[in-house]
Parts: structure tokens; C-alpha cells; sequence
């Protein structure tokens, strides 16, 4: 199997969020980068589990300019075997798809993983949109892959439940929880990614659909209200009559 | 001009966030001029489309031969829609259907989209979109560049209206090609005849504050008599105490209910990343300084073996004069 994994930068799950410049650009002072965490620990796992089953390579990719670099060093690290990086600022989501969807036309991939979402942005979109400019299956939120040849069995998340589908490759997912276990990568792992083939492709011309134009903070809670735990009661009746939630 | 409402249903049942979703298109029509108008399909009873029209619908269309959810189907069915009808705003609800079937559509008909919308586009300059980013933590103010757009609302955030009305009930039916995806098994949501936790207005979660599995029991019956279903922290679900869709927060799913009661449970961030969208959170837990309370509306700081069925007795109570 060939097969092409997305990885994209996402700021530490632990990071404060703050906004500068008029709150028109997030505060990158001080905030750790990580791989999205979609990406590494379901989509990138997995894809390495299939090929150490089966044999083939995973490749992985990412629109970005030389700061995500040892973000990709990383998913070598975990175990990809080589990467991409497309060779410009990740715009909106149908730029980043249109960018990957072109790479893996051209590379004839079997199939391309990638996270359900990011934890910055959460659109869970370019999975989506990668699939239709290629004119491939999408199949979303998927906790489970298994191939019998280049046959796949696949459930996904869907409203109310789960659904098992088969799907020939090439196809298009998106990685849910379920989907592989996160790897921790060993002294091994990281002194062989420093190695690694590490491609910078020039990006095609996409269009952006969308743009940020500001970003906001949500308003601050105000202090929790105790309520004494040998007077309960007081809780059902703030929630009653003040919260009016019950 | 028209908005087009996704109106999402399984087994023939039109799923709750649709109705908000409606709600939603037949504001922006009004603001836009025009008019709302929604795109179903499954066996569902004409009666209940009809009764769309209470939240704005002027007509609904309906292809009943698809029955099944696959995204790419789906994208084709509301493009066709979309261009039967002149609708260049296409709304969706951010759940596990929209999130497969919006950005297919986004591209293509190369209409920007904003996932995961919490407010009414702001028209004022552009078509702004305030949506959710960084897992809840923040907003972001999205303008769409295109001529067509789809917005995927957050369930629960701009909430529905009844204006009254009956929607226009029309057969509907589109090229749809044939799918390269065969769907073997659906299985609904184990939720032992609960309520499935996306849907849920209340919610009871637990964490290790409980010690171990076999004290969930409390848990379970006050979710019960409350009309609650149940979630938990990531620790309780990693090490198997609890089913892993039980699992809410940044890695697991966000879930925005009315009311959020998290027992047991520190509050760390990435827990908060999932549950930060509920109404009203209230956190019971022996730790003071245990970080959810600096999120929470209402906090009981006490042991949860003795708070719990104190709480139980109470909703009982309150039940029985309500």
C-alpha cells in the first residue's frame, strides 16, 4: 500500500490562547507546536500499521513554510518513512486541499489519511474537499480500517451510531479515536527522522474561499456559585429557577 | 433567492439539530430576502415535513429512495437542490453528517465554508461568520469570499424559533451516480435504551474521581431519573472503566449540552476543550483547588460517594412537585 498521510501544525493542547495585533493573529509567543494530534495518533498510526502488515510506504504531507519542519521531523520519528511539504502558508482549507489533492494526483497514492479535524481550527473540512477535487470515496470519522488485499473494511462515526462499509482503494479518510493507539517515538526513531527525505514541493495556484478576519476570546465565567454539600437541595432549585436548565 | 436547510434524519426521524438548522436559514432568509427551504431524504412522514414550516420552512424537498448517509451521495442531492432552487447559502448542522457531506459540497461548488457557525452571518461588511476554533477556547470571524456559501451551525449555540406555518411537501429527485462505497451494517449508539450523548440536553460524567468501575451505579440512576445520558473523562475511558463514546473532550467529542454536571473530574484543559460549549456546568469534587471550578457555574466541593445519592434524593423530590 502507498499511502499518503496529512499532518498539520496545531498549537499544544495545553496552550493558553491569546490574540495580538488587534486580535487579528493568534499569539504565537511561547506556544509549543505539536502534530495535530488527529493526525499523528490515528491517521499516521494507522497508515504505519498497515504498511508494517503489508509492506508499501507511507509518505507524509504538509502545506507549510520551514516552521513546520520539526513538526514533520516528528511524524518521521513516529515511523513515516519519508515527507512533503508544500512550499507555502496554509490559507484556508480549500487552499491546503487543493494542495494536497494535486500532490497525491500526481503520485498515484492509494490511499490518503488524515486527522478528522484540527484542534485549532476544527473545520473538519480538508478531508472532505480532498476527496472531491479527486474525485475519490470519502469516508469521515473513522475508528476502524482493515484490507483484505486492496479491499477495506471501514466503520465510521454517523449520527446515532456506526457504520461498516466496504470501500476499494484509492479512497479518502479521516481519522477518529478508535483508529490506532498513539506511538511514542524511541531515541531510534528520532536519530533515523533526522535522515529522512524531506521534499519541498512549489505549491499550485488554489483559490481561498474564505479568510479570518478577527478572532475573539469567549467572555469570562463569572465565580462559581458553591452550594454546601449537606444542602443539595439549593443546587436543584438554582438550577430551576435560576440556570432554568431542569 | 433561496437558503437551503440540510435537514438530516435517521430511520425516517428528523434528527434534532435539524430544526435548528431551519430555524437558522429561515433568519438569514428573511435578512437576505428570500426564502427558506429545506432538503431532506429517507422514509420520512410527510407530516413532520410539513411541520418544518413551523420553524420557517416554505417548502421542503424530499427524495425518499436515499436512505442510507454516505457523504458524496448526500453532496449531490443538496447541490441539485441548491441549483433548483437559486440557493446560494446552503446550511448544514456541524454533527458527524455535516461534517461529511458540507465540505464535499463546499468544493464542489466552490462556495466558502464556515464549520462549526455560533452566531447569524454579520452582513455589515461582507459575509462574516462567527465560528468556534482552537477546540472552544476561542472565536474566529470567518468572511466568505464566494458567491455561494455553506455554513455548518454548531448545535445548540443560536438554538430555534417557532414562527409558525406548513411547509410544501415536494418529491424530489436527482442524478446521484452510483456510489463506490457499500454500506454492510448500522448500528445504533449502545446507549442501553439511554439518551445518546450528542443529542442530550442533560449530561452526568464521571471521572477518577470514582475510584473504579464498579461505582458507576450511582451515576447511572441519578443520569436516569434526571433524564441524563452519561460521558466521562479520558483516563476512565482509556483504562476501560467506560465505553470509549462515552468519552467527551479534546480528543474524544465536544458535546454542548444545556446542562453539564461533571463529578469526580479535575477539569484539565483538554477535558474543558469538550464541554466548554455547555449552558450551565456544575462540578462536584473533594478538591477545592481543582481547576474545573474556575469553569463552572455551580461547584459542590464534597466526597461523591455521599453527594451524589444526596443529589438523587433531591431530583426525586423535585420531580415529584414538578
Amino acid at each position: 500500500m502507498k499511502i499518503l498521510v496529512g499532518i498539520s501544525k496545531a498549537p499544544d493542547t495545553t496552550t493558553k490562547i491569546k490574540f495580538t495585533n488587534d486580535n487579528k493573529e493568534f499569539d504565537e509567543s511561547g506556544v509549543q507546536y505539536i502534530v495535530n494530534p488527529y493526525d499523528e495518533w490515528y491517521a499516521l498510526v494507522r497508515g504505519i500499521e498497515v504498511k508494517e502488515a503489508q509492506g508499501g510506504s507511507v509518505t507524509t504531507i504538509t502545506v507549510g513554510k520551514e516552521d513546520v519542519d520539526p513538526i514533520i521531523r516528528k511524524a518521521l520519528a513516529v515511523g513515516a518513512d519519508d515527507a512533503v511539504r508544500i512550499d507555502s502558508e496554509p490559507k484556508d482549507a480549500y487552499h491546503v486541499a487543493s494542495q494536497i489533492a494535486n500532490y497525491a494526483k500526481e503520485n498515484d497514492y492509494d490511499m490518503v489519511l488524515l486527522g478528522k479535524e484540527t484542534i485549532n481550527y476544527n473545520g473538519s473540512q480538508v478531508g472532505g474537499m480532498v476527496a472531491e477535487i479527486m474525485d475519490l470515496p470519502y469516508i469521515s470519522n473513522a475508528s476502524k480500517m482493515d484490507l483484505d488485499g486492496n479491499k477495506a473494511t471501514i466503520v465510521r462515526d454517523i449520527q446515532g451510531g456506526k457504520e461498516t462499509l466496504e470501500v476499494e482503494t484509492p479512497f479518502v479518510l479521516s481519522a477518529a479515536k478508535g483508529m490506532a493507539e498513539q506511538r511514542i517515538p524511541n531515541m531510534r526513531g528520532i536519530m533515523a527522522a533526522r535522515s529522512k527525505k524531506l521534499e519541498v514541493v512549489e505549491p499550485v495556484d488554489a483559490e481561498e474561499l474564505t479568510e479570518v478576519v478577527s478572532y475573539a476570546l469567549p467572555p469570562e465565567k463569572g465565580d462559581v456559585k458553591l452550594v454546601d454539600p449537606e444542602n443539595v437541595e439549593e443546587l436543584v432549585e438554582l438550577l430551576h429557577k435560576e440556570a432554568k436548565v431542569i | 433567492m433561496a437558503v437551503l436547510a440540510f435537514v438530516d434524519t435517521q430511520e425516517g426521524k428528523i434528527s434534532k439539530s435539524s430544526y435548528e438548522v431551519v430555524s437558522y436559514a429561515a433568519k438569514v432568509a428573511d435578512k437576505e430576502g428570500g426564502e427558506a427551504v429545506a432538503i431532506t431524504y429517507g422514509d420520512v412522514d410527510n407530516g413532520d415535513l410539513e411541520a418544518l414550516g413551523k420553524y420557517g420552512a416554505k417548502k421542503v424537498l424530499v427524495n425518499k429512495s436515499v436512505t442510507n448517509m454516505l457523504p458524496t451521495k448526500l453532496a449531490k442531492l443538496t447541490a441539485a437542490a441548491a441549483e433548483q432552487e437559486g440557493a446560494d447559502i446552503i446550511v448544514f448542522a456541524q454533527d458527524f453528517t455535516g461534517k461529511s457531506v458540507a465540505p464535499i459540497l463546499s468544493a464542489k461548488l466552490k462556495a466558502g465554508l464556515v464549520s462549526g457557525a455560533v452566531d447569524y452571518p454579520d452582513t455589515s461588511d461582507g459575509f462574516v461568520v462567527k465560528k468556534n476554533v482552537f477546540s472552544g477556547k476561542a472565536f474566529a470571524m470567518y468572511k466568505v469570499n464566494t458567491e455561494k456559501k455553506v455554513i455548518s451551525i454548531l448545535p445548540n449555540s443560536v438554538g430555534k424559533e417557532e414562527v409558525g406555518g406548513t411547509a410544501q411537501v415536494e418529491e424530489f429527485s436527482a442524478d446521484l451516480g452510483d456510489s463506490r462505497i457499500t454500506v454492510t451494517n448500522v448500528e445504533k449508539a449502545n446507549t442501553d435504551g439511554g439518551i445518546p450523548l450528542t443529542e442530550a440536553d442533560l449530561v452526568v460524567s464521571a471521572g477518577r474521581g470514582l475510584k473504579g468501575p464498579e461505582n458507576w451505579g450511582m451515576i447511572e440512576e441519578f443520569a436516569k431519573n434526571l433524564g441524563a445520558a452519561t460521558a466521562c473523562s479520558r483516563p476512565v475511558s482509556d483504562v476501560g472503566w467506560r465505553p470509549h463514546h462515552e468519552h467527551v473532550g479534546q480528543t474524544g467529542i465536544a458535546i454542548r449540552p444545556n446542562l453539564y454536571i461533571a463529578v469526580g473530574i479535575s477539569g484539565a484543559i483538554q477535558h474543558l476543550a469538550g464541554v466548554n460549549g455547555s449552558k450551565v456546568i456544575v462540578v462536584i469534587n473533594t478538591d477545592p483547588e481543582a481547576p474545573f471550578f474556575k469553569a463552572a457555574d455551580y461547584g459542590i466541593v464534597g466526597d461523591a460517594f455521599e453527594v451524589v445519592p444526596k443529589l438523587n434524593k433531591a431530583i426525586e423530590a423535585f420531580q415529584a412537585e414538578n
